[in-house]
C-alpha cells in the first residue's frame, strides 16, 4: 500500500514537471528513484507474501495447499475440533501464562535493582543478565536439557515453564530498566517527605510509573513464550506438546490448510498482543511529555 | 528573637573526599523566613536535604522543634519540602497530589477533602481539582507542590530554589506570593537560592555560604550595608573595590592609602591588618562636573561606557591609571538625555561613612 502511494506520488510529480527542465534527483529524494521504489516493493513482497499466502490458504477449500479451490472456514472448524491441537494450545497458554507471571515479577525486580543500586561488579552482572538474549536459542535448549537430565528431572510442562521463565526474564528486565531511566527520583523523596513509608512509596509512586513497562514486558514475555519452538522442543516430554511443536509435527506429515489455520490463529494472537503493548507504551510516552 | 525551631550544630557533610558542608552552625527562630544563599555548589541543597532527612550528616547535630533528628526518617520529621523540580506526581490529579500526604498517614477521607479544599484555596488553585499535572503550567505545578507540603502543617517548610524554573515576571509575582503565604500560615520557611535579589526581597535573615561554610548570617539590609568580607560584599549586589594599605588610626578613623585616591580617613572600629579593601556601592557614588567638597573620597576620570536600564543607568568611569568605578545614576527626569555622556570628564565621589572597610 505504501509503495503504491509512493509510486503514485512519483508519477504525479513526473507529469507536473515534464514541461519544465528536469529537476535533478538528490540523494535524499529516495522516493523519487524508480530503482529504489522497485527495491522497496520487492522487499515488501519478499517479507509479507509468504505470510499472506499462509493466511489466504487457510481458507482454501482443498486438501492440498497448491491451488485455490474456493473459500471455506472448514479447516478452522476442523482445527478447533482437533483434540490434540486443542490440548497443545491449552498447554501453550498454561506455560505462557505461568512463565509470564513469574518472569515479569522477577524481571521487574532485576530491572529495578540494576537501575537503582550501585554494587561491586555491576557491569559484570549487567552483561550476565543480557547473556540469554544473545546466546543462540539452540544452545539454551541443549543446556536446559542437559541440566534437567543431570538433575534427573522428568521433562514435562514444568520444565518447559522453568526454561521459558529463564529466557524471558532478561527481556523483561531490559524493558523495565529502559522505562526507569526516565524516572525522577525526587518523586520518591517527595513521597517519603510527605509521610509515606518505603513500601507505600513503592506502591503509590514507583510502581505506577513502572506500570506501562510491566505491561509491555509481560506481553513481550508472553509472546516469546507462546511461539517459542527451539527451547521448548528440547525441554518438553511426552504428553507436554505445545502449540508450535504440534504444528511442527503436523507439518511433517503434510501441509494441510488445517496447519495454516492453526498458524493463522497464532499470528493473530501474537500480533494483537504486540499491538496492545505498543499502544500502551505509546500512550505512556505521551503522558510523560507534559512533565 | 523567639526560640530556635531549627538548630544546626557543627554539621559537616562529606561525599567521599568532597566536603559539601563544612562545620555549619545555625539557629533559625520560629516564624522566620530564612534564606540560604550562595553560589552554585556551595552546599545549600545538601544542608537543606540534611534537614529533610535525605542526607545524613557526617558529623554534628540537627535539632528540629527541640528534638534530635539523628536516626529519624524523612517521613517522621516535622518538616516538608518543596523540590526544585516540584516532583508533582504525574499520574495523580491535583486533588490526589495535594491530599497524598494525608492519605498515606491515614487521615479520614472527609477531613482530607476539607483540607485539600483549604490548601487549594490558599495557593489560589480552586477550580483545578481534577486537572492532571501534565495539563498545568510551571507556576501552577509549583502551587500544587506548595499546597501539598503546606497541607501537612509542618513546623518548617523547606524550599529548594522554588522559583528558578519560572520566567522573570512570574518569579517576581511568586516572590510576593510566597511572602503572603508565609504570613498566612505563620510557619518557618527556609529557602535555598543562589539569586541574591530573591533572598534580599523575601527573607528576614540570610545565611551566605561559600564552599560549604557559612560566612555571614544577617538581615538583608545588614548584609548589604555591612558585609563582613569581600566575598559577601561581592556576592550581594555590586561593589567598587579599591585595594588599600593601612597607615594608622586617628580618633576613631582609619587612615589608609588607597590605589587611585591617596590618603583617606574612614570611620572604622575594630582591628585591621595592613592590607584592606575599601569598597563602595555604586548607588552611593556621586558624579560631578566640578571638584566635590573636601572630606569626600574622590577620583577624577572619564566616562567609558553607559549601560541604560530604564529606571537607572550604570556609568563606568575610568581614571588615568586604569581603575574602573561604577556609579548608578537614577534616571529621575523624563528625558532621553542622561546627565553625562561617554567621553565626559567627571569627578566621582562618595562620603567617608559610605565606605566599607573589608578586612577579610
Ligand atoms: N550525592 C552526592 N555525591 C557526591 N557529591 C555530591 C552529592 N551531592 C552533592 N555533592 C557535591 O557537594 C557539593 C555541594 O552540592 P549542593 O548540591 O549542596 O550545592 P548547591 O549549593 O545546592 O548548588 P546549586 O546552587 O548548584 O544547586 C557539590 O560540590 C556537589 O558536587
Ligand atoms: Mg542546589
Amino acid at each position: 500500500m505504501k509503495t503504491g502511494m509512493l509510486a503514485e506520488a512519483g508519477k504525479a510529480i513526473g507529469t507536473a514537471t515534464r514541461a519544465r527542465p528536469k529537476r535533478r534527483v538528490l540523494p535524499l529524494d529516495y522516493a523519487r528513484r524508480r530503482s529504489i521504489q522497485a527495491l522497496l516493493a520487492g522487499i515488501f513482497v519478499f517479507l509479507y507474501f509468504p505470510i499472506v499466502a499462509l493466511v489466504a490458504f487457510s481458507f482454501n477449500n482443498s486438501r492440498r495447499n497448491v491451488t485455490w479451490q474456493g473459500f471455506t472456514f472448514d479447516y478452522y472448524v476442523k482445527a478447533f475440533n482437533n483434540a490434540s491441537l486443542h490440548e497443545a494450545f491449552t498447554n501453550s497458554l498454561i506455560v505462557a501464562g505461568v512463565s509470564t507471571l513469574i518472569s515479569t515479577a522477577l524481571g521487574a525486580m532485576l530491572g529495578l535493582a540494576l537501575y537503582r543500586f550501585r554494587f561491586p561488579m555491576k557491569g559484570l552482572v549487567d552483561g550476565w543478565v543480557s547473556l540469554p538474549i544473545v546466546i543462540p536459542e539452540i544452545c539454551m535448549g541443549v543446556a536446559m536439557l542437559a541440566f534437567f537430565a543431570a538433575m534427573d528431572i522428568q521433562l514435562g510442562l514444568a520444565t518447559i515453564t522453568v526454561s521459558h521463565i529463564a529466557f524471558t526474564i532478561p527481556f523483561v528486565a531490559v524493558v523495565i530498566r529502559a522505562r526507569m531511566a526516565g524516572f525522577d527520583q525526587s518523586l520518591e523523596e517527595a513521597s517519603r517527605d510527605l509521610g509515606a513509608g518505603q513500601w507505600q512509596t513503592f506502591w503509590n509512586v514507583t510502581f505506577p510509573y513502572m506500570g506501562p513497562g510491566l505491561v509491555a514486558g509481560a506481553l513481550l514475555a508472553f509472546t516469546l513464550s507462546l511461539d517459542d519452538f527451539v527451547i521448548t522442543f528440547f525441554t518438553s516430554g511426552p504428553g507436554s506438546t505445545t502449540f508450535p511443536i504440534k504444528i511442527y509435527s503436523m507439518v511433517r506429515f503434510s501441509v494441510t490448510p488445517e496447519v495454516n489455520a492453526a498458524s493463522t490463529v497464532l499470528i493473530v494472537l501474537t500480533l494483537t498482543l504486540t499491538v496492545i503493548a505498543m499502544v500502551i507504551q505509546g500512550r505512556s510516552g505521551k503522558q510523560m511529555v507534559g512533565k | 528573637m523567639s526560640r530556635a525551631i531549627v538548630s544546626i550544630q557543627n554539621v559537616s557533610k562529606l561525599f567521599g573526599s568532597i566536603t559539601a558542608v563544612d562545620d555549619v552552625s545555625l539557629d533559625i527562630a520560629e516564624g522566620e523566613f530564612f534564606a540560604l544563599l550562595g553560589p552554585s555548589g556551595c552546599g545549600k541543597t545538601t544542608l537543606l536535604r540534611m534537614l529533610a532527612g535525605f542526607e545524613i550528616p557526617s558529623s554534628g547535630r540537627i535539632m528540629i522543634d527541640g528534638q534530635e533528628m539523628e536516626g529519624i526518617d524523612p517521613n517522621r520529621r516535622p518538616v516538608n519540602m518543596v523540590f526544585q523540580s516540584y516532583a508533582v506526581f504525574p499520574h495523580m490529579s491535583v486533588t490526589d497530589n495535594v491530599g497524598y500526604g494525608l492519605k498515606v498517614t491515614g487521615v479520614p477521607r472527609a477531613e482530607i477533602d476539607k483540607r485539600v479544599k483549604e490548601a487549594l484555596a490558599l495557593v489560589k488553585l480552586d477550580g483545578y481539582e481534577r486537572r492532571m499535572p501534565g495539563q498545568l503550567s510551571g507556576g501552577q505545578r509549583q502551587r500544587v507542590a506548595l499546597a501539598r507540603a503546606l497541607i501537612k502543617r509542618p513546623k518548617v517548610l523547606l524550599l529548594d530554589e522554588p522559583l528558578s524554573a519560572l520566567d522573570a515576571k512570574l518569579r517576581e509575582a511568586m516572590q510576593l506570593e510566597l511572602v503572603r503565604l508565609k504570613n498566612a500560615v505563620g510557619i518557618t520557611f527556609i529557602i535555598v537560592t543562589h539569586d541574591q535579589d530573591e533572598a534580599l526581597s523575601m527573607a528576614n535573615r540570610i545565611a551566605v555560604m561559600d564552599r560549604g561554610r557559612v560566612v555571614q548570617v544577617a538581615s538583608p539590609a545588614e548584609l548589604y550595608e555591612f558585609p563582613n568580607s569581600r566575598f559577601v560584599a561581592d556576592f550581594i549586589g555590586k561593589i567598587n573595590l579599591l585595594e588599600a594599605r593601612v597607615a594608622g588610626m586617628e580618633n576613631g578613623r582609619l587612615l589608609a592609602d588607597a590605589v587611585g585616591i591617596g590618603r583617606v580617613a574612614v570611620p572604622f572600629s575594630g582591628a585591621a591588618k595592613s592590607e584592606i579593601g575599601l569598597a563602595v556601592r555604586p548607588e552611593k557614588v556621586k558624579l560631578d562636573r566640578s571638584e566635590p567638597a573636601v572630606g569626600r573620597l574622590k577620583i577624577r576620570g572619564r566616562v567609558r561606557e553607559i549601560a541604560y536600564y530604564g529606571d537607572e543607568s550604570h556609568v563606568f568611569i575610568e581614571d588615568g591609571a586604569g581603575l574602573t568605578i561604577t556609579a548608578n545614576v537614577p534616571n529621575d527626569a523624563r528625558t532621553t538625555q542622561g546627565p553625562v555622556a561617554v567621553g565626559d570628564e567627571v569627578w566621582v565621589s562618595w562620603a567617608p561613612a559610605d565606605t566599607l572597610v573589608l578586612t577579610e
